[in-house]
This record gives structure tokens, C-alpha cells and sequence, in this order.
């Protein structure tokens, strides 16, 4: 079939994308865009590690495909949460913090806090955990991303008062 | 101001929270081809015949063999006893028939869909019964691929005098490492027929040496680096090796770069697991409690090849009988060869499978003599100067009492203890605990065989770089050694590096296993900071015209004395620019006076033992039988953390694994093939399952680890399964003997006690 | 062969496609279900007909006697709805104990109903609930209620080139007692090894009506019709309860499989009835 193309917002920047319809949208972002921050753990939306925001929900990439967009259709990826010069608060949260360890499960982790705390700005720590519950980390424990994920809320809140 | 002992972020933590850390599978070269693998799908039989389907285009793709292999067709571990291809016997399922490559992922996979095997099927062993039993020998006369005895007094005569004996039989299965990131590899041969290896492993000597002896190139030409690593807890210890070797012969028949990335399934399949076990204990004490034979056998199921197995029983017998005291001990260990994939290292490496049996018959045995598990582990654990089933006295560092003391402090165990089994509503609470410990470094005379390596060498924009083998797998490890290496050398952190290990440029410091990087490899470099301040002093006081004697760093300067005489950084850029690039190597000695004989197993297995003690809380719904893991409180020694927060981080990822073996872990195996090979079957433990950790951080310093510090990696992975099963009796009153505990087994156990 | 990906922008076109390329086509609705099966190769498929585009699909409407739902309402939008959290909670709570938030943000209940799984996370409530299917197809349209919508093993009354549009769910009786249980390998992101839905009228201590469904015990969801019965007019008395569980663990007749045991579902079942008259008696004793 050939490919369709779409006028979609990747990161807030607007691009126009060329791909098959039944390709991944995880395929779509790290081989036809290059972002290759978003990962690919299992294939079928089990893990979490593909995880990017599509119009502020949280979604497996792996599990929707390109034919499924629609124009205007807004993608953010973990490219576009901060840059190096630049972390987000909550990017910093997750370094500081120790949400890290081999890093793999954090570009969805933080898609996925990032989903919870634009609908839920002060979440308790048992909303956290269900927030990132379709997120497997295999290093952490999880404590200390929750822990990431409530300091950044927690600062969010002292910034506005 | 000390680095060590502060929680500085990881280095490497900017790059994987903005998305910019290149895993393998972010790694493109050009002109790459992409690998797949036509796989056996019986687990033992002959190949009769390998057909490549006429209809399908076989010039667009590779298709290699083991005739494409110019070495030795085998990946070169402890034994040689793998092949990389099957040529003659098929030993297990999932085993390489035959490779392919293609320019796309797609391809490659059609091609290995378009093979068709024709094998002869053999009656395979599956069980450690049936290796036992013998009646199909897969492996020597008797299916035993590795044996190992501990005696230490007279077993038998004691536990004929024993006032009480208690036995007790274990059983657990199979574990998944389940890293998030799956096994991946790049191979590429440059030229003048040197070969150049990228991808996700912890120890690249090991595949460096496997290389080289498959493709018949010396070890000089073979550069092997990792990408950054997605989790390996182990499970990229050696099966990388085997996955490098499928890169390169395709490469090599290609002419191009070759990747092969698993997709999840093919991973779970195919990769190395923990090793089944099944273990009993004959126990016996004295009326009050005392200790005084402990009669153990220890088998594990080793699957179809030799591996790292021998070290894992090993491992795993010396910690059998635990952190007791006990005059009589006797531990036979037996490992099977079977016809499954082979299993191979996962943290803790025979240790969980020694200490979940141990530490849920020492309750029994406690229950027995009427003590409390509190009680009896106070009783009669290791204290200074007492010895151990091998017979080494153990002068310094011993946490035992201190870590149990701490975790029934802050868990209040005693009033839990009290309070447990009492209905509310329909749920019923328990606590249990675990004692346990881990020896540092490798076992016996290991680390004097391996003489571990590292290097400082000076760089020209004026900072130190650490040059390791030792890798980065998530745990901390690049952090860590720069803030050792940063005191000792008396400089801030930031100017201390670590560049990416590559074996084209870093010694050999040894594997990333276990549990020896911080402690082994900060020695090493403690050694060499001396030398290489010794070099810097010595250039400085020419430069700057003083005496040398009082020279020394202080964070960001040189000072003599008090006074500030230049920036560090400058003095090293001034060196290496008269000088020249600067490297110190030095090698780790084992510490004198410690004895090992391997041939009887006595003496000083360890030259220390990390120590910890789980306490766990649990909720049982006793309508359901589902349990709950509401907290868990650890503490846990580790000599000094030398970053508190990736310490934390350590101990509460390792419990959670643990934890996940303990209640839901399960490698469902029907006839030789895996059946659960997706996440989907294969559960792990999700932020929901997670219960509240209390971390209790301990420090029984060791002198003879950088700042004190001895293991810590796979501690966590020791305690948590025991403590969980324990807890799950004192709410219940079912003692679980094999894992996982599933409500499935809980109300197996729990018919079979109301039909009492 | 290339695969071919449709999107058409109304129903009848969808079910004109469907028709044409009937056993080869199928419905893509959130996609969680069907592209994992694509991959795993659990199904054939040259081709699939997007939904998205359906307006008529849509929709979560408040009716005097009924909540209806469009069948591409993803599990996300009907927990997060007023209307169905005041008049259907024990839906809203299964939608939100399937997978986690990212499959909650694309499953439909269209597709899980469709691919009636017999884990399906909303069967049991839809059919503890009475709900009525409408089912389209090029000449016409009907409803099916839900005892005879789910005929066997991931079968349903829906046939090749028709779709199914709407779910009619009747609201609760606002004096009535409901709750949804699931119990699965792990906390979250679970597939269920039982699941039950349960409704009841309690009246002065007693059960006026009682319905409940289940989940994961059989090819397709199943009512507890005998335990109904029994417990119906029955005082709340702790012997009640021990002979629910029972009436409950010999109706059901589960399986093996690699999630759990045949004797363990029909045990936790049990487990799962009393959990529900237990807590309804603690509360029914506080009110009339």
C-alpha cells in the first residue's frame, strides 16, 4: 500500500510525515524522524518503554499505528520534555532523585508522569504509582521514581504559591 | 569536601533522561545488515537436513553455517564445550541451526521463515530427576556437569546426638532476567581484518576472548565496547558472547556491519535464566536452640551446556549454611546438565537459591526449639572472630547481629510478630524475616587468577580518566569508582572521567560480576593514584620550583601546604603537553594471609561478606488467598556506601526482583520449550506490586575496600524471597517451600492442612 | 501481498468493505488488542478497516432508563464519564483495571467486546448489567441483549461485514449495591484469572435480587444463575455466605491454563461472593 502522508505536530514543532499506514508509530518516530529516545521493550504495549504523548495521553507507540493519526495530531516524545542545555523540573526531579538507573524505562516513565501531572497537578503516591503502572522498570524498585515524580510536583506547587 | 559518602547525581543521567543515550539498538552504521537466526525446535535430536525454500530469493540475503566459522565453532567460556552453530547433536531448543542477514530487519526474518529443518528427535532429559536417574546420559556417565562438597566437622555424628532435627525440602524454578532493554549486538570488520564489536554486555574481555577464538583472530585485533547497557542483572554476562558470534561470522559473510537486536519473545526463549533448584536440609540443634549440624544438598539444573555453572554451585554452596554458626556442616552440590537452554548468572549467582531454602527452615528449625525467628538468628548467627562452614575465621566487618538488630528495631517485629495472624475482617497480616550474606569479589583464588586491572591515565583537556573494563549497566558503577578515585586522588569528582569501556583501550579489570567492582576495582585504583600523584608532585615541584613533600590536591587545586598553587586541571593539561600522555596500570593482589585450597573447599572463600537482613510485612486475603507485600524494611551492610542514593537504589531494585521471584515469577517450560516468552506470560512486578521499602543503609567497614567499602549488587537479591515466605507462614500458617507463591499453591497448601 | 489500510469515513462504507473482503479485512478499533495479535500471528490479515473516523461510533449519551455508549469510546473517556461514574460505576472501575493508563487511552470497549476475549475486563459488568448490543449491517440493524450476544470461545452474535455501533447499558437502580473484582497475576497490567461483577438490591437486611457475572471462569462470560436464586430473599447471615461460596465454586466450570488453576477460579469466586455480601452486610446494617 503506498504511504500516506500527515501534517502532525512532533514536539510542538510541525512536520509532515511520510509513512506506510500500517507502520508503528514507534517505528515511524525512530526510524523515519530519528528520535530515538523512545524505546522499544516488547512489542506489544506491555512495558511502556515506547510511550509518547498523543494529544496529551499517554500511549504505547508500538500499539497504534501510523494510518490511525490524524492531521494535527500532537506527538511528544522524551526529545521534547527538555534538552541537555535545558531539563524540564521534571527531568531534573528523575536525576536528582535516583529515578535513573540503566535508563531504559525512563523516556516512558517520564512521558507518563508527564500525563499524569498536566491532568493531575498534586497526585498522591498511591495516583503515582497508578499513573505509571503500564511502565516497567526492572532496576529501581520504583520507589525512587515515585519519589522523582512527587518532588516535581511538590516543586510545581511551591512555584505557583 | 569528600565525595564519597555524597549522593552526586550519575554522570550519565542527563543523557537517558533527555532521551540522548545510544543503546545499542540506537546505533546505526552505514550499510548495516540486519541478523536473524534459524533456531532448533526440539530440545534434543539430530539434524537430518537444512533446506532454503526455492521460491524465496536467496541472493538478497547471507545465509552462514558452520562452515562459515574460520576459528573454533564454539564460544569460549569457562569450557569450550558450546558451539555456536549445531553441527552434531542438538542439545537444547532454541539452538542455532543456521544464520542469516539481510539489509532489513523484515528480510532477514522472512529468510529464517523460508529454512526448513528436518530433525531426528532424542529423548531428552528435562528435570533434575530424570538427569538423576540416568537413564538417558546427555553429559558424562552420570549427567553431572559439575560437583562440589563442603565438610566441616563430623554431620552425621552430630545430628545422631542432636536433641532436635528438623528437615525440610525447597524447590525454586527457572527466573528471567527481564531487562528492559533487550540483548543486541553490532559487529563490524574493519580493515586489515580487524573486527570491531558494540552492543549490550558487562564484561567485553569475555567476548573479546570468545572472538577470538571462534574467528581465529588474536585478541589485539578484536576492539569489544559496550553501548549503553539497558539492564543485564547478569543475563549479559556471558550470553553475549554467543550473540557476538552470531554478528561477526555474519559479517564477515556479508562484508557488511551486522546487528542483531532480540525481540522480547525470542529473548525470553532462548537467553540464559537463574538456575532451578531444589535443596534439603537435615538440621539439628540442641534443646535451647544451639546449632549443631547442618546437612545440606544443594542441586541445580544447569541445562545443556557447561557455561558459568561450576561457579554458580560453587557460590552457591559455600553460602548454604548461611550466616550461622554451626560446628558440623556437610553441603553436597550437584549440578545437572538437561536438555533446556542453558542458565547461566543472575544476581545473587546460586546465593537466592541457597538462602531462600536456609532462611525458611531456619524458621522452621527457630519454631522447633520453641524460639522466635528474632531469637534463634540471635542465637546463633556469625559474630567476630567465629568461623564458617568453609573454615574461615572471620577477623573484621562481620554486620550479622547489626543488621538483624536494626531491621527488628525499625520493622518492630517483636510487636508485629505478636499481632499477626489475627483476623481483621477478612485479611490477615504476617512478618518474617531473612538473614543472609554475600561474599565480596570472586570465590576462593579467583581474584588472584584474574589479577583485575585498571588504569588513570592524565588527558590533555586536563582531567583523569579511569580506564576499566568494568561496565555500566545501570547499577552506578562509572559513578562510584570516580568518587573513589576522586578521593584518592584528593581532586573534585568532575575531574575525574570514565571513558566508555572498550577493550581496544582499557586493561583488563575482569568481569562486571559478582559483586567486585567497587570493592576490586577501587583498590586498583587506589594504587594507582598514589603512583600517578607521585608522577604529577614530582613534575609540579620542578615546575613550580617547591619541594614535593608537601604537594597534594584539594579539590579543584594543587596546594602545598595550605597554598593554593594552581588548578589541578592546569598542572595535568601542562604535564601531558610537555610530557605527553600519561597512563598508571596496576593490578589487584589479593589480600595476604587468605587461603584457599579448591580441591577440598576449605578456607577463606570470601576476603569479606557483605551482610543484610529482610524483615517483610504481608496482607493476606484469606477469601482469595492473594497476598500483599504492605512493607518491607532492609538493612543492609556494604562496608560504606559510597553513594547513598544509588546504594538505595541497589537494595530497593534487587528486593523488588526478589520479590517478583518470590510471588510471581514463573518460566513456564513444557516439554524443553519456553512457553512464557512474552510479557504478557512473563510477569515482573509493576509499580502497583511494588510494597513500601524502608532502606536502612549499614556500615561495618571493611579495611581493606576503597573507604571501607565491600559488595553491594546482588545482597538485595538474597533476602527478599525467604523474608516474603516467611512472613506469608506467620499470617497463615502455611509454609511454602517452592516459588513462586502463588495464590494457585497457597490454597493447594491450605486444603491439604484443613483435609489434616 | 500488500497490506492495505482503510479509513473510511462512515459506517456504511466500513461495512461495505468489510462485506467485500470478508475473512480478510478486519475491524480496527483502539488497536491494543488487534495489532498484538498481528504480531504474535494469532491472526492472518491483508488488510484492516480503520473506525476512527465513524462520528456515529462516538458518544457517551444519557438516556431516562440507560447509559449508551459508542462502541469506539476508549476505557479512559467512560471512567472519566459523569454519567457513567454516578449510574455505572462498576464500569468505570473495570475500565480502569485494564492494562494501565496507556492501554486505557486507546482500548475501545467496542474492541473488547469484539474480541471477546473471555478475560474480557467489561464482559462480566455488561452482562450483570442487561446490556443491549446494536449490531449494523448494510440492510438494517438489531439489538441483542447480552445473555445471547457472547455465543462461544471469542465468538460473537456480530457477523462477517456487520458491526457493532452502540452498547445500551440500563442504569443502576440508585439503591442498589454493585462492585467489580478482578484478581490477576500482579496488581496492574493484568490479564484476569477471575473477574466478577455483582449487583444487589438489599432490603432490611435481606437480598431483594442479586445478579452476578463472571469473568475468565468459562469460554464466555457466564451469570451465577443458581447462586442467584439462592441467595435470593435470603437473609444476610454468615451461613449464607458459606453456602453462596459453595452454590458459587460447583456452577462454574473453569480451566487450566497457564495464569492459574481450574480449582483455585472456582475457590477465588467464592472468595469474591463473600467479599461482596460481607461488605454489603456491614453497610446494609447501618441503613434499612
Amino acid at each position: 500500500m503506498s504511504s500516506i502522508i500527515k501534517k502532525i505536530f512532533v514536539n510542538n514543532t510541525e512536520r509532515i510525515v511520510d509513512a506506510e499506514p500500517q507502520m508503528r508509530l514507534l517505528d515511524v518516530l525512530r526510524a523515519r524522524l530519528g528520535l530515538t529516545g523512545t524505546k522499544e521493550g516488547c512489542g506489544e504495549g506491555e512495558c511502556g518503554a515506547c510511550s509518547v504523548l498523543l494529544n496529551d495521553a499517554a500511549v504505547d507507540s508500538c500499539l497504534v499505528l501510523w494510518g490511525q493519526l490524524a492531521d494535527g495530531d500532537r506527538l511528544v516524545t522524551v526529545e521534547g520534555l527538555g534538552s541537555a542545555a535545558h531539563l524540564s523540573p521534571l527531568q531534573e526531579c528523575f536525576v536528582n532523585k535516583g529515578g535513573v538507573q540503566c535508563g531504559f524505562c525512563t523516556p516512558g516513565m517520564l512521558i507518563a508522569a508527564q500525563a499524569l501531572l498536566i491532568k493531575n497537578p498534586s497526585p498522591t503516591r498511591n495516583e503515582i504509582s497508578q499513573a505509571i503502572a503500564g511502565n516497567l522498570c526492572r532496576c529501581t524498585g520504583y520507589a525512587k521514581i515515585v519519589d522523582a515524580i512527587e518532588e516535581c510536583a511538590a516543586r510545581r506547587k511551591g512555584k505557583k504559591r | 569536601m569528600a565525595e564519597v559518602g555524597r549522593s552526586i547525581p550519575r554522570a550519565d543521567a542527563g543523557e537517558k533522561v533527555t532521551g540522548a543515550a545510544a543503546y545499542v539498538d540506537d546505533i546505526q552504521m552505514p550499510g548495516m545488515w540486519h541478523g536473524a537466526i534459524v533456531r532448533s525446535d526440539i530440545p534434543r535430536g539430530r539434524v537430518i537436513s537444512i533446506e532454503l525454500d526455492p521460491a524465496f530469493d536467496w541472493n538478497r540475503v547471507a545465509v552462514a553455517g558452520a562452515e562459515d566459522i574460520p576459528g573454533k565453532n564454539c564460544v569460549a567460556m569457562i569450557r569450550e564445550d558450546l558451539p555456536l552453530i549445531v553441527e552434531k547433536e542438538i542439545r537444547h531448543a532454541g539452538e542455532a541451526l543456521l544464520l542469516v542477514a539481510a539489509p532489513t530487519r523484515e528480510l532477514a526474518r522472512a529468510a529464517v521463515r523460508a529454512v526448513r529443518v528436518e530433525s531426528e528427535a532424542l529423548r531428552p532429559v528435562l528435570t533434575i530427576d530424570e538427569a538423576k536417574a540416568a537413564k538417558t546420559k546427555i553429559f558424562a556417565k552420570d549427567n553431572v556437569i559439575h560437583r562440589c562438597d563442603i565438610k566441616k566437622g563430623d554431620v552425621e555424628a552430630a545430628l545422631r546426638r542432636a536433641e532436635i532435627v528438623v528437615e525440610g525440602s525447597y524447590e525454586t524454578g527457572p527466573q528471567e532476567h527481564i531487562y528492559i532493554e533487550t540483548q543486541g549486538m553490532i559487529a563490524e570488520w574493519k580493515e586489515g581484518g580487524a573486527l570491531s564489536v558494540v552492543g549490550s554486555l558487562q564484561c567485553p574481555y569475555y567476548v573479546s576472548h570468545a572472538l577470538s577464538v571462534l574467528m581465529g583472530v588474536p585478541e589485539e585485533r578484536i576492539s569489544v565496547r559496550q553501548s549503553v547497557v539497558g539492564g543485564a542483572f547478569g543475563g549479559k554476562e556471558d550470553y553475549p558472547s554467543i550473540l557476538a558470534g552470531y554478528c561477526a561470522v555474519l559479517s564477515r559473510k556479508c562484508g557488511h556491519p551486522v546487528k542483531i537486536v532480540y525481540d522480547r519473545d525470542e529473548d525470553i526463549r532462548v537467553t540464559t535464566k537463574r538456575h532451578p533448584s531444589r535443596v534439603t536440609h537435615r538440621t539439628g540443634m540442641k534443646r535451647d536452640g544451639t546449632l549443631v549440624a547442618m546437612d545440606i544438598s544443594f542441586e541445580l539444573d544447569a541445562g545443556a551446556y557447561v557455561t558459568l555453572t561450576p561457579v554458580v554451585l560453587s557460590r552457591g554452596a559455600i553460602h548454604c549454611a548461611g550466616p550461622y554458626r554451626c560446628p558440623n556442616v556437610r553441603v553436597r552440590a550437584r549440578a545437572f546438565a538437561t536438555n533446556t537452554p542453558p542458565n547461566g548468572a543472575f544476581r545473587g549467582f546460586g546465593a537466592p537459591q541457597a538462602f531462600f531454602p536456609l532462611e525458611v527452615h531456619m524458621d522452621r528449625v527457630a519454631e522447633a526449639a520453641r524460639l522466635s525467628p528474632l531469637q534463634f538468628r540471635r542465637k546463633n548467627c556469625l559474630k567476630k572472630g567465629d568461623t564458617t562452614a568453609t573454615g574461615q575465621k572471620l577477623t573484621e566487618s562481620v554486620a550479622a547481629l547489626r543488621v538483624l538488630e536494626e531491621a527488628a528495631k525499625r520493622s518492630k517485629f517483636d510487636k508485629r510478630a505478636k499481632e499477626s495472624a489475627r483476623p481483621c475482617g477478612n485479611i490477615k497480616r504476617g512478618i518474617g524475616m531473612a538473614l543472609f550474606m554475600h561474599g565480596a569479589g570472586f570465590t576462593g583464588s579467583g581474584e588472584a587468577k584474574l589479577k583485575g586491572k585498571a588504569s588513570l591515565r592524565l588527558e590533555q583537556e586536563g582531567r583523569i580518566a579511569i580506564l576499566t573494563a568494568c561496565t555500566e549497566m545501570g547499577q552506578g558503577a562509572h559513578t562510584v569508582l570516580r568518587q573513589i578515585a576522586a578521593d584518592q586522588l584528593g581532586v573534585d569528582a568532575d575531574i575525574v572521567t570514565l571513558p566508555t569501556p572498550d577493550t581496544a583501550y582499557v586493561p583488563d579489570s575482569g568481569p562486571t560480576v559478582a559483586s567486585r567492582t567497587t570493592m576490586i576495582m577501587g583498590v586498583v585504583l587506589g594504587k594507582c593514584a598514589a603512583r600517578i600523584k607521585e608522577e604529577l608532585f614530582r613534575f609540579a615541584a620542578k615546575e613550580f620550583g617547591t619541594k614535593r613533600d608537601k604537594l597534594s590536591f584539594s579539590g579543584r587545586y594543587l596546594v602545598d601546604g595550605r597554598k593554593r598553587i594552581a588548578e589541578a586541571g592546569e598542572l595535568i593539561k601542562a604535564y601531558v603537553f610537555k610530557k605527553g600522555v600519561h597512563v598508571v596500570t596496576d593490578e589487584y593482589e589479593m589480600p595476604p594471609g587468605l587461603r584457599w585450597d579448591d580441591k577440598t573447599y576449605r578456607g577463606d572463600a570470601y576476603p569479606t561478606y557483605s551482610w543484610g537482613c529482610d524483615v517483610a510485612e504481608v496482607e493476606v486475603d484469606m477469601d482469595t488467598l492473594e497476598v500483599r507485600v504492605r512493607k518491607m524494611w532492609l538493612a543492609q551492610d556494604m562496608g560504606r556506601a559510597i553513594n547513598p542514593v544509588l546504594a538505595a537504589g541497589q537494595i530497593e531494585g534487587g528486593t523488588l526482583q526478589a520479590h517478583g521471584w518470590a510471588t510471581m515469577e514463573r518460566v513456564a517450560m513444557d516439554a524443553g520449550l519456553v512457553k512464557s516468552d512474552r510479557l504478557q506470560t512473563y510477569i515482573i512486578p509493576t509499580a502497583i506490586d511494588a510494597p513500601e521499602m524502608e532502606t536502612i543503609i549499614i556500615e561495618e567497614p571493611y579495611s581493606l575496600g576503597p573507604m571501607g567499602a565491600k559488595g553491594l549488587g546482588e545482597l538485595p537479591m538474597d533476602g527478599g524471597a525467604p523474608a516474603i515466605a516467611n512472613a506469608i507462614y506467620s499470617a497463615t500458617g502455611l509454609r511454602m517451600c517452592s516459588l513462586p507463591i502463588t495464590p494457585e499453591k497457597l490454597y493447594e497448601e491450605w486444603k491439604k492442612k484443613e483435609g489434616e | 501481498m500488500s497490506f492495505e489500510y482503510h479509513k473510511p469515513p462512515t459506517l456504511g462504507e466500513a461495512m461495505g468493505l468489510l462485506v467485500m473482503y470478508k475473512g480478510k479485512f478486519a475491524a480496527l478499533a483502539g488497536g491494543t488488542d488487534l495489532i498484538v495479535q498481528r504480531r504474535t500471528a494469532a491472526r492472518e490479515l491483508s488488510g484492516v478497516v480503520d473506525l476512527s473516523s465513524i462520528e456515529e461510533l462516538r458518544g457517551i449519551a444519557l438516556m431516562p432508563q440507560a447509559v449508551e455508549i459508542g462502541t469506539m469510546e476508549t476505557h479512559a473517556a467512560i471512567a472519566a464519564n459523569d454519567a457513567v461514574r454516578k449510574h455505572l460505576p462498576a464500569l468505570a472501575e473495570a475500565c480502569l483495571t485494564i492494562g494501565g493508563a496507556q492501554i486505557q487511552n486507546r482500548g475501545t470497549i467496542g474492541g473488547n467486546v469484539m474480541n471477546a476475549s473471555p478475560a474480557g475486563d467489561t464482559l462480566p459488568v455488561l452482562l450483570a448489567h442487561g446490556a443491549e448490543f446494536l449490531i449494523k449491517n448494510l440492510e438494517g440493524e438489531r439489538w441483542v441483549p447480552a445473555d445471547k450476544f457472547f455465543t462461544g470461545y471469542r465468538k460473537t452474535a456480530v457477523e462477517e461485514g456487520e458491526l457493532l455501533a452502540r452498547i445500551r447499558i440500563p442504569k443502576s437502580d440508585s439503591k442498589e449495591r454493585a462492585a467489580y473484582y478482578k484478581i490477576g497475576q500482579r496488581s496492574a497490567q493484568a490479564i484476569s484469572k477471575v473477574s466478577m461483577c455483582v449487583r444487589a438490591r438489599i432490603r432490611h437486611g435481606g437480598i431483594e435480587w442479586i445478579k452476578i457475572a463472571l469473568g475468565s471462569v468459562g469460554p464466555v462470560p457466564v451469570r451465577a444463575s443458581g447462586t442467584e436464586a439462592l441467595l435470593k430473599g435470603q437473609v444476610l447471615s454468615e451461613g449464607l455466605l458459606g453456602r453462596a461460596r459453595e452454590s458459587l465454586a460447583d456452577e462454574i466450570a473453569p480451566i487450566d491454563d497457564m495464569r492459574s488453576t481450574a480449582q483455585y477460579r472456582k475457590f477465588a469466586a467464592g472468595g469474591l461472593i463473600v467479599r461482596f455480601l460481607r461488605s454489603v452486610r456491614k453497610t446494609s446494617s447501618n441503613h434499612p
